[in-house]
């Protein structure tokens, strides 16, 4: 029997975890101003484009001096977890019509996170309704706050928002770095990386990056548990799973 | 003119991409392989993009403010400060060591 929505676990889960991250796109629109784009191209990326991950990705080949064709490349292939994403979702709650471009639209990983964390199929479609729906409205308001307020600063490195651009990204990776495969994967993209940045024009070496992971994930598909690094970013129900310790994250294998 | 052309193509491709997950069988997808390439891309990218923010300067191999940022970053995602808090801990080194003099 589906409590009422006010009682509803997958509502409050939804909820806070749309405060949480609705809230951090302050940073994306400070650093996105300081990278170069103005408010409106940054304000339409969280309307238009509205996954973390490619966002950033997007501004920060850009910051770095890539070519636009570079960063929208960038932010398409880590856009691509959201098709196996969407597929999971809609196995879960069959979107039809509109409502499929609805869900489309705010398939990210918090929204999985929160309803692949429910049992109950009412609550597993409100968790992710909530969460979906929650963060688009705050990330894009908070994104316009923070725009507003990256255009006000000034010198952008004066205030070392090149070095919030490194802790977001870092902040990004880490929570998928749960398995020794995973951490090798990150390790060997790193490196190539370097290697190819006094090599190519700026912005390539991320796409040689990804080239060498997509490498990895094709030749190596036999070791390692299936869909690493598909784990969404958050984790609304810490301590939740058995296989988890108390802060949620799983231990190092 | 460039730049919005390219950001409305990330837009119109992201969006795809999700509603593509809507409309494939779901067999397609759950291909093991597939479904282990959408990791691998994901981590490789993000370290990528963490790394090449880091240390590249244009095409020049840097080692500047930026470094203690990541350092910072480390120890706050160790501490398991929020995102938030992660991003301004980056923030506050790289500012903190230009005020030092460093470059």
């Amino acid at each position: 029997m589906p409590t009422t929505l006010r009682e509803s676990p997958g509502a409050r889960v939804g909820l806070s975890i749309a405060v949480a991250t609705g809230l951090y796109g302050i940073s994306f629109g400070a650093l996105s101003v300081a990278s170069g784009l103005d408010v409106w191209q940054t304000a339409v990326l969280s309307l238009l484009l509205f996954s973390g991950g490619s966002q950033f990705a997007f501004i920060g080949v850009i910051g770095g001096g890539g070519s636009p064709v570079a960063a929208a490349s960038a932010a398409a292939l880590l856009g691509i977890r959201n098709a196996v994403y969407g597929m999971q979702l809609n196995a879960l709650l069959h979107p039809r019509g509109w409502l499929r471009l609805a869900s489309a639209q705010v398939t990210i990983d918090e929204s999985l996170a929160t309803s692949t964390g429910q049992s109950d199929p009412v609550e597993q479609k409100r968790g992710f309704w909530v969460a979906g729906l929650g963060i688009f409205v705050l990330w894009n308001v908070f994104t316009l706050v923070g725009a507003l307020a990256g255009d006000a600063l000034g010198d952008p490195k004066q205030w070392g928002l090149d070095g919030a651009a490194v802790a977001a990204f870092l902040g990004l990776l880490w929570p998928r770095l749960r398995s020794r495969e995973a951490g090798a994967t990150a390790a060997v993209c790193a490196l190539a990386t370097v290697l190819a940045v006094p090599a190519v024009p700026p912005g390539v070496p991320i796409l040689v990056a990804a080239a060498v992971a997509g490498a990895i994930g094709w030749f190596g598909y036999r070791q390692g548990p299936e869909g690493e690094g598909l784990e969404p970013d958050v984790d609304p129900y810490p301590g939740a799973d058995s296989s988890t310790d108390s802060s949620g994250r799983r231990p190092r294998s | 003119m460039t730049l919005w052309f390219w950001i409305i193509v990330a837009c119109v491709v992201a969006f795809l991409t999700k509603l593509l997950g809507y409309l494939v069988p779901r067999k397609w997808l759950t291909n093991a392989r597939v479904a282990r390439v959408a990791g691998t891309l994901t981590i490789g990218l993000l370290a990528a993009l963490t790394v090449a923010n880091t240390v590249s300067t244009g095409q020049h191999l840097v080692l500047d403010s930026r470094l203690g940022a990541l350092v910072a970053a480390a120890i706050a995602l160790w501490l398991r400060a929020p995102f938030l808090l992660v991003v301004v801990a980056g923030a506050a080194a790289a500012a903190g060591l230009r005020l030092l003099g460093l470059p």
